[in-house]
């Protein structure tokens, strides 16, 4: 990103170039709104692009910056999801108290399970959050009664955002809403990665045996940054309930889980825009190809996957610097 | 003056073969001591013991008047027990500025503030350049660790056990791999540091040892055959033995 | 008196399935430590030789088994040299990667050619029907199960103990830099390993269909049981897959039999606190 040689650049001035803001970055939000006049028809979708954006989000810091590979974070998705939907069929339907149960609700039990998470690793962290994502699931399937298991939780009613922005029927309000709280929670996570704490996770990230050696606890920051990762989960989850007034058992299975890991490595790991471009281009594709047999879909799923490993390493947007790399090279 | 750093019977197997046997040693503040031994002595087991990293099967450690012995590694390096790696143990990804800046922040304790940036922590930042400084790493220091020579890694090895502001320091054969000529700034550097810092190095190279110490430890098989000055740890007769002897072994 | 013996049974056979289909992976798994997400794809191969030999082309029952191990045996050799093997070294994340795009990619090929409906099959008369003992029935095909499961643990026990390469594959699985350092070749003890593991995985699948069916989801829905007793077991140990295996599938029937508004939480429940107990598993070393 930045260049990287020569002693002329002091400490300070290499560490602000690069927390600051690139050109492609602001070009990238600047482009979030053009859905609003290019394709306004497709409004819906691309709110629950911006939801899904969020989530890769909240996994890519625990496995991009932290190393933690989960494959059960649908748990805090779905969670939040439920408790969104719940909150607003039983309580009230003001949208905003109903995502800070939602945050609240998945950040606790995330708080909770960090507990476990934060001692194991390899093989076994992937087992155990496979097994808590399935434990969740079955949860919510069983719990008929408040979830309405495998037919889904009915009945959610939202009331306008404000007492003002109503949710239309074209997305407008939905779009909006999800794309203000996805840029509000991806500000936080760019802070926090340009942070101290930001800068641990990376030494988690690339070598967890040091990390005692410089004296870190990094139990206390996994258990921190597991937190924080599924407190955002369940926003995006809340978001998709409010925005589709519904929540089914999809929002919670393993499928969810697997797909935004799939998102997440095609577009990069631990560059924070990787899981959002995944998102983009994960879901526009699904979109378009939605009358297919859904375990078809499987295959390009499956291609892109052994590709990303074998091929590009780094997903999208880690070709994409080492292109950019190359041809800085090549320069004289 | 209690010694800086010591053990008490330390014990260590590994299901039959017996890696440190009633290891007693004490380091007065301020000395640099050598450890030296054959191959499989036990030096790093010894180190991995005192720095919490294997848990001893039974005996104590000291750090000044504290007893230790059931700390997490990460709580004795906050209380000033570092200790660097005969293999590297860095962060391929991270520049050394950043690595050494990370260190620094778990030591101050500002590495889990997650909502300021790093740049308003620029007192660290310039702490870390200095050390960096200090073991000529400046001109490489915004490079990814993975891109440095590996005598700079081996540098940057130490610079991160200074970060931790340590009180004794352990170097596990710091020179590991280095060529010889190399060496010998890599060990001037070593003896340039503060006289605050007890310093134990593990090294396998007799000159250096002989230049840089000014008590040796000789490690063989699991114990401590014998300590003292270089010129006594030279002249006595067992030490050519052992280093003769573990030829044939 | 009669139920409890009866769900200890039916749980008991399909724990000897849970076994088929998972040691293999416990095996490979302890020697390489690779995370092969794609275990139950050659499993599901396996059930569609089975499936395809005995519908389109008449073979018995029997006649197919081997032919379903060997298939999913040579396919897991070719995907070993032309994959797997530039992953041993990488990260659990690119391994978990490579191998769940691999079945990915085996769901869709099996929904695309055998369509998404379940597979029938007519097991020969002789395994079909049950017997009364003591006034308790025991299915026969479930009786025929846990007689081949319990032979193939005899057999992977023997040629574990008593053969050279059984003793090379227990050095890499203990120690696997000593292993090269005793001069074994720890990468061909492997892919031996793999091929035999996935062979067995695949006369699991074969064997499988007669009890919980076949559909190209089986490689996913399986890949979670064996994960479970895999890691319940601890890698590498056969005793230890057996072991859980067989409790694993007995907390499934028992759960599903006397608490059935549980569904599967109670074989998840067992694995998360197994694990929280001994993460190395019931009889890893590690
Ligand atoms: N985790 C372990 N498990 C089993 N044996 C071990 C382990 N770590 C070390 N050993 C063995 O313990 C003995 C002592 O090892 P150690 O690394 O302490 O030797 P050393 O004196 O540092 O040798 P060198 O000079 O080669 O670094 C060696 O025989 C080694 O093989
Ligand atoms: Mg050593």
């Amino acid at each position: 990103m930045i260049a990287t040689t020569g002693t002329a650049l002091t400490p300070h001035a290499y560490l602000q170039a690069r927390s600051r803001w690139g050109v492609i970055e602001i070009a990238f939000w600047l482009a979030t709104l053009l859905p609003f006049f290019l394709f306004p028809n497709y409004l819906s979708l691309a709110s629950q692009i911006a939801i899904t954006a969020l989530f890769a989000l909240s996994l890519d810091l625990i496995l991009g910056y932290a190393g933690i590979v989960s494959l059960g974070h649908a748990a805090f998705f779905g969670l939040g999801a439920y408790a969104a939907g719940i909150f607003s069929k039983f309580v009230w339907g003001e949208p905003l108290s109903g995502l800070v149960v939602a945050a609240v609700v998945a950040g606790v039990v995330g708080y909770a399970t960090s507990f476990i998470i934060a001692r194991f690793r390899h093989l076994t962290l992937i087992m155990i959050t496979l097994g808590l994502g399935f434990l969740v699931h079955e949860l919510a399937n069983s719990a008929h009664f408040i979830t309405g298991g495998a037919d889904g939780l009915q009945g959610v009613r939202i009331w306008p955002i404000f007492n003002y922005f109503r949710f239309d029927l074209y997305g407008y309000t939905a779009y909006s809403y999800s794309l203000v709280v996805l840029f509000l929670t991806f500000l936080v996570a760019r802070r926090l990665i340009n942070s101290p704490f930001g800068l641990a996770l990376r030494g988690i990230r690339e070598n967890p045996n040091r990390m005692p050696a410089i004296g870190a606890s990094s139990r206390a920051h996994i258990r921190k940054i597991y937190t924080i990762s599924a407190t955002i989960a369940g926003i995006a989850g809340g978001l998709l309930a409010q925005t589709t007034e519904t929540v089914s058992l999809g929002s919670i299975d393993f499928q969810r889980s697997a797909d935004v890991v799939v998102m997440l490595v095609l577009g990069g790991v631990g560059k924070l825009y990787g899981g959002l471009l995944g998102a983009i281009i994960f879901m526009v594709a699904r979109d378009q190809f939605s009358g297919l047999n859904p375990q078809f879909w499987y295959f390009p799923i499956g291609v892109l996957l052994v590709a990303v490993v074998m091929f590009l390493p780094g997903g999208i947007l880690g070709g994409l610097s080492r292109l950019l790399a190359g041809i800085r090279g090549r320069r004289p | 003056m209690t010694a800086a750093l010591s053990t008490r019977g330390l014990n260590k197997r590994f299901g039959s073969l017996i890696v440190a046997s009633d290891i007693a040693i004490s380091l007065p503040r301020g000395v640099r001591y050598a450890l030296i031994g054959p191959n499989g002595a036990g030096k790093t087991t010894l180190i991995n013991l005192m720095t919490g990293m294997l848990k001893p099967d039974g005996g104590q450690i000291f750090l000044g008047d504290e007893d230790i012995t059931r700390l997490e590694p990460q709580h004795r390096v906050q209380r000033g027990l570092v200790r660097t790696f005969q293999i590297n143990t860095l962060f391929p990804d991270l520049s050394a500025l950043e690595s050494v800046t990370l260190a620094i922040c778990e030591r101050d304790g500002i590495a889990p503030t997650w909502w300021r940036g790093l740049s308003s922590y620029g007192a660290a930042t310039d702490e870390a350049f200095e050390i960096l400084k200090s073991l000529n790493l400046v001109n490489d220091c915004y490079r990814p660790t993975r891109e440095l020579a590996y005598g700079q890694q081996r540098l940057l090895e130490i610079a991160l056990g200074l970060a931790a502001k340590p009180s004794v320091l352990l170097l596990d054969e710091p020179a590991a791999g280095v060529p010889k000529d190399e060496s010998q700034g890599l060990f001037t550097a070593i003896a340039g540091l503060s006289r605050d810092i007890t310093i134990l190095f593990i090294e396998h190279d007799m000159d250096v040892v002989f230049r840089f110490a000014s008590r040796i430890i000789v490690m063989v098989g699991g114990r401590i055959l014998l300590e003292g000055t270089p010129q006594e740890i030279a002249e006595d007769p067992r030490v050519r033995e052992v280093y003769l002897g573990s030829r044939h072994g | 008196m009669g139920p409890i013996v009866g769900v200890l049974f039916d749980g008991f056979a399909y724990g000897m399935l849970l076994f088929l289909l998972s040691v293999g992976l416990s095996v490979t798994l302890g020697m390489m430590n690779f995370v092969n997400l794609a275990h139950c794809a050659f499993a599901m191969l396996g059930g569609y030789v089975t499936v395809t030999l005995m519908n389109q082309m008449g073979w018995p029952f029997f006649a197919t088994l081997p032919a379903s191990f060997l298939a999913a045996a040579v396919a897991s050799i070719f995907l070993e040299r032309a994959l797997y093997r530039r992953l041993y070294r990488a990260g659990e994340l690119d391994q978990v990667l490579l191998t769940i795009g691999l079945a990915f990619i085996s769901v869709a090929v099996a929904a695309y050619i055998f369509g998404t409906i379940q597979q029938p099959i007519q097991t020969p008369s002789y395994l079909r029907g049950s017997i009364q003992i003591g006034g308790i029935t025991f299915g026969v095909y479930r009786m025929f199960l846990v007689a081949t499961g319990l032979a193939v643990a005899l057999i992977l026990v023997l040629t574990l103990e008593y053969t050279r390469f059984g003793a090379q594959v227990r050095a890499a699985v203990d120690n696997q830099r000593m292993a090269r350092g005793l001069g074994i070749n720890v990468e061909g003890a492997f892919a031996i390993t793999f091929a035999l593991g996935s062979g067995l995985a695949g006369l699991g699948g074969s064997l499988a269909i007669e009890i919980v069916g076949l559909d190209p989801s089986f490689a996913f829905i399986y890949l979670v049981y064996v994960l479970i007793v895999v890691s319940v077991g601890g890698l590498g140990s056969i005793g230890g897959s057996f072991a859980a295996a067989v409790l694993i599938g007995i907390s499934d029937i028992a759960g599903k039999y006397y608490v059935p508004q549980l569904g599967a939480f109670l074989i998840y429940l067992v694995m998360v606190a197994v694990l929280m107990w001994r993460p190395q598993g019931l009889f890893g070393k590690r």
